[in-house]
């Protein structure tokens, strides 16, 4: 779902958050319209606000766990957004990470890609069984990667309460099982900067 | 120095040292990997690292924290975010979309490359650049270059942890280093 259509249509904060992002044409590959978040990050208060969003959305869950997502090909940009939610909350952050990345005992799933398969990795022991937890990513597209993250944390035992993204198509529900998906933007179509 | 300093002092720093978990023989034999995911399940030790770091730099006017991929991409957004200062990560090669600047740096066996984007900072700003640990300086001192480069003036580098023992704080020679844990 989409937070404008999820009690916060109208909310400027999310007009700041869309306008801050940049589109960057042809990467990684031609025809791909990239959704860059790094210009999100140079706006304090664009930041901010994406953060108290998904805070204030959050807070009252009852989630104890706040695990990243690695993203396909660009991994780590779920990092960038992940732990701070997480303090605020007062949930453990948990990274979701590519092969031989965590040190000591790990559990893997693995994802498809447009070409080929990769796989996530979580550390055994971050999370027990019963735990509520919420997968963070900055971006969805078909949901293959939160996917493999949901099935890594019910592998372990854990509750998987929803899945959130900056940036999303509404197709990438499809791939989510029944998992809620909630989406603070769509993707800009056209450059911006 | 300011890591004494710290450890003398404030209680926090018992709970954040124990917090982190040492693995032997990762990434290869005979290292004793410094693991800082333990850190992160546990809430107060996190909080108290973040806060450390926060009370140290907010009054600094420091407008920029440039994190290290990727765990410095972990502790420098939540610092960015509470002292009001902007966010920007500096990646390895082809990972940042559109015009960016490159910095080469040793390793141990070879050289790497650290990017930046072009126009995420301004000549005249000031900043701190954040990551887990440092080791030998080798990416902390590629990370001053490509700021300075830029016109930017490098304020401190922040670590969580440091290992004293590869001389990294002699190879940022003048410029500051801040570490919780050594």
């Amino acid at each position: 779902m989409f937070a404008a259509e999820n009690g916060l249509r109208g909310d400027p904060r999310l007009q700041g958050i869309s306008k801050a992002i940049r589109v960057v044409p042809d990467f990684p590959i031609p025809g791909i319209m990239f959704q860059d978040i790094t210009t999100l990050l140079l706006d304090h208060k664009a930041f901010k606000d994406t953060v108290d969003i998904f805070v204030d959305r959050y807070r009252d869950m009852g989630i104890s766990v706040v695990a990243a997502n690695v993203n396909v090909g660009i991994e780590a940009r779920g990092f960038v957004f992940g732990p701070s939610i997480a303090l605020a909350i007062g949930a453990k952050f948990v990274p979701l990470r590519k092969p031989n990345k965590l040190p000591g005992e790990v559990i893997s799933e693995a994802y498809v890609l447009e070409y080929g398969t990769d796989r996530l990795e979580m550390h055994v022991g971050a999370i027990e069984p019963g735990e509520r937890a919420l997968v963070i990513d900055d971006l969805v597209a078909t949901g293959g990667t939160l996917s493999a993250a949901v099935r890594l944390l019910e592998r372990m035992g854990a509750e998987v309460v929803e899945c959130a993204c900056v940036v999303g198509l509404p197709e990438g529900q499809r791939r989510l099982d029944g998992k809620p998906l909630y989406i603070l933007v769509e993707p800009r179509l056209s450059v911006n900067y | 120095m300011a890591s004494a300093d710290v450890k003398a002092q404030d209680p926090r720093i018992a709970g954040i040292s124990s917090a982190i978990r040492v693995i032997p023989d990762f990434p290869k034999p005979g290292i004793m990997f410094q693991d800082i995911t333990t850190l992160l399940l546990d809430t107060k030790a996190f909080r108290d690292t973040i806060d450390l770091f926060v009370e140290r730099y907010k009054d600094k006017n420091i407008s920029v924290v440039a994190g290290i991929e990727a765990r410095g991409f972990i502790f420098g957004p939540p610092i960015a975010l509470a002292i009001g200062a902007k966010f920007v990560p500096m990646r390895k090669p082809k990972k940042l979309p559109g015009e960016v600047i490159s910095e080469e740096y040793s390793l141990e066996y070879g050289k790497d490359v650290m990017e930046m984007h072009v126009g995420a900072v301004q000549a005249g700003e000031r900043a701190l650049i954040v990551d887990d640990l440092v080791a030998t300086g080798g990416t902390l001192s590629a990370a001053i270059r490509l700021l300075e480069r830029v016109g930017v003036h490098v304020v401190e580098c922040a670590c969580v942890i440091e290992l004293p023992e590869l001389k990294g704080r002699e190879r940022l020679g003048e410029k500051p280093l801040f570490v919780l844990v050594s």
